[in-house]
């Protein structure tokens, strides 16, 4: 099992989980987050006060998955954030050691669908 | 403990007073109905009214969502609790003393005398001296939003730092001892500054300058934030500031157009240049944005808005929409460059421009008064230097030091004062954590849910 850890452009989120949805992984948990890479963030002023290397608004997805469908989320969600400019954000994948369904008590392949 | 006592005292000494005024009301009404009937016209009464719920909306939520979004997620709060604790101390100071010290029966020019406390001789007849058409009472609450708006104001310069009891002890003690005496010298009958001519039609001096002035003073003796300059997060929630800047904008209708204190020709031309000097100021910041750095904010168009309000407002009644036109242009551009230029030299912490916009702006247009009002707007008004008559503007010169000595002089004792009673600034701790929890034991938002 892996868990997926991407970070992405907050407007390439519904492209990407289209593109999940159509590989069969519906498991997916989203959360806004702050954050630069080399890009830096945009500089902004307030009444001529400059606020250098503000950090930038990207949207963090978390999936956890069997490892026969890494490569498949790998592609959708490459294929679906990717634009080309920088900042268009990175993918993590870590080894997952357990996995619980709180309802049923299923653990690991089973619970992780 | 001491104010509560203080406040025992004064209740306890002002009650029969009110009780007195009640019974005096109706023994008045009842004896000459015909007499009161006459002299209040009920179109000026009507215009008063609502203009005194105008004045009354700049500070809640005006002010307060102005003030609030400017700040830090942690403090927001806070800045809301003290303009909306300002309309409750303030009103009740008020009506107990404040109004007979500010608009009282004169002593030696500088005071009003206690014999209006509790409103005590403030009836529902017309007081001739201020407003010949509407009833005392009427004056007397109009007058009551001016009170609670200008150390509201103050709050910019202090805010995200001072303990609230501090706060509440402090502005308790400046409208006493600031606002009324100041009100007193420039509008009330007998004051000195009213007496050498100077023009104010809605309360440059009163108002913004001498809020502006306590603004700066009190920045610097309670010192900076921790983390200023650099380590300070932007306004918290700049759709507030803009939402409470507009309510501003609406409310100095009341503010300006309600000073001719009549529903007349004088109220429409304050309205029109109070508009158009706003608009002007609004574009000259952004203008000025554009000149220093390429591009025009939101921030920016709304603190131009303010700044012009601020400056037209002892010259809406005396002056012409060209006149307005200039004030509202010299507003944006000299307090654009105290703002962004000269704050960051000097390197005090007035962390939302209290005193760059209101006591600068103020002071230009307590100034420009003196260069561009015309009796032709107003004849009870004067000339300015523009208009023949450079004396005007040595007077205006005049009434605005009187007021930047007295209230940077008493404003800094009475912070030294309220330090060494009970201690101004918040702990660093409390600081960090921010007022909102430490002060009140809320929070502004809930992350969840």
């Amino acid at each position: 099992m892996k868990y997926i850890v991407a970070i992405i452009q907050p407007d390439r989120l519904d492209e990407v989980l289209e593109r999940l949805t159509d590989k069969q992984i519906h498991l997916v948990t989203v959360s806004t987050v702050m954050g630069r890479g080399r890009q830096k963030g945009i500089a902004e002023v307030y009444r001529s006060h400059k606020e250098a290397g503000t950090l930038l608004k990207k949207i963090k997805l978390e999936i956890g998955v069997n490892d026969d469908f890494v490569k498949s989320a790998i592609e959708a969600i490459t294929g679906g954030a990717r634009t080309g400019q920088v900042g268009d954000g990175k993918i993590f994948v870590l080894n997952l050691d357990e996995c619980y369904r709180i309802r049923t008590g299923e653990t690991g392949g089973e619970a992780i669908g | 403990m001491g104010l509560i006592g203080l406040g025992i005292v004064l209740t306890a000494g002002v009650l029969p007073a009110l009780a007195d005024e009640a019974a005096s009301n109706t023994v008045a009404v009842a004896a000459a109905p015909a007499a009161a009937a006459s002299a209040v016209n009920s179109g000026d009464t009507a215009w008063v009214l609502i203009s005194t719920a105008f004045v009354m909306l700049m500070t809640i939520p005006g002010l307060a969502f102005f003030y609030g979004g400017l700040v830090r997620k942690k403090n927001v709060l806070s800045v809301l609790m003290q303009c909306f604790f300002l309309m409750c101390a303030i009103s009740l100071q008020w009506v107990l003393f404040g109004y007979s010290l500010a608009f009282g029966p004169d002593v030696k020019s500088l005071i009003g005398n206690l014999s209006w406390a509790g409103l005590r001789n403030v009836g529902l007849t017309p007081n001739a001296d201020y407003a010949g058409t509407i009833p005392h009472q009427v004056f007397m609450i109009f007058q009551m939003m001016f009170a609670v708006i200008t150390p509201g104001l103050i709050v910019g310069a202090f805010a995200e730092r001072m303990k609230f009891a501090a706060f509440a002890l402090f502005t308790l003690l400046w409208a006493t001892l600031v606002y009324d005496p100041v009100c007193h010298w420039v509008w009330g009958v007998g004051g000195f500054v009213r007496n050498w001519g100077a023009l104010d039609f809605a309360g440059g001096t009163v108002v913004h300058i001498n809020a502006g002035i306590a603004a700066i003073v009190s920045a610097v003796v309670l010192g900076r934030r921790l983390g200023h300059p650099h380590k300070l997060s932007p306004p918290h929630n700049l759709p507030f500031a803009v939402l409470g800047a507009a309510l501003l904008w609406f409310g100095w209708y009341g503010f300006n157009a309600g000073s001719a204190l009549a529903a007349n020709g004088l109220a429409g031309s304050a309205f029109v240049a109070t508009h158009i000097a706003t608009a002007v100021a609004g574009l000259a910041w952004a203008g000025m944005d554009v000149l220093f750095n390429r591009r025009m904010t939101v921030l920016g168009i709304i603190s131009g808005a303010v700044a012009g309000l601020v400056a037209i407002t002892p010259a809406a009644g005396f002056v012409n929409v060209m006149g307005s036109m200039w004030i509202g242009l010299g507003a944006g551009v000299i307090c654009y460059l105290f703002v962004s230029i000269v704050k960051e030299k000097l390197g005090y912490d007035d962390a939302l421009d209290a005193f760059g916009v209101h006591c600068i702006g103020g002071i230009w247009g307590a100034l420009a008064t003196g260069l561009w009002a015309t009796t032709t707007v107003n004849s009870a008004g004067a000339n300015g230097l523009f208009y023949g008559n450079p004396a005007q503007f040595i007077i205006q010169l005049k009434a605005v030091a009187v007021t930047v000595v007295y209230s940077g002089v008493v404003s800094f004792i009475l912070l030294k004062v309220v330090d060494a009673l009970i201690g101004l600034r918040a702990t660093e701790q409390n600081e960090r954590i921010g007022l909102d929890l430490t002060d009140h034991r809320e929070t502004g938002y809930t992350m969840l849910d």
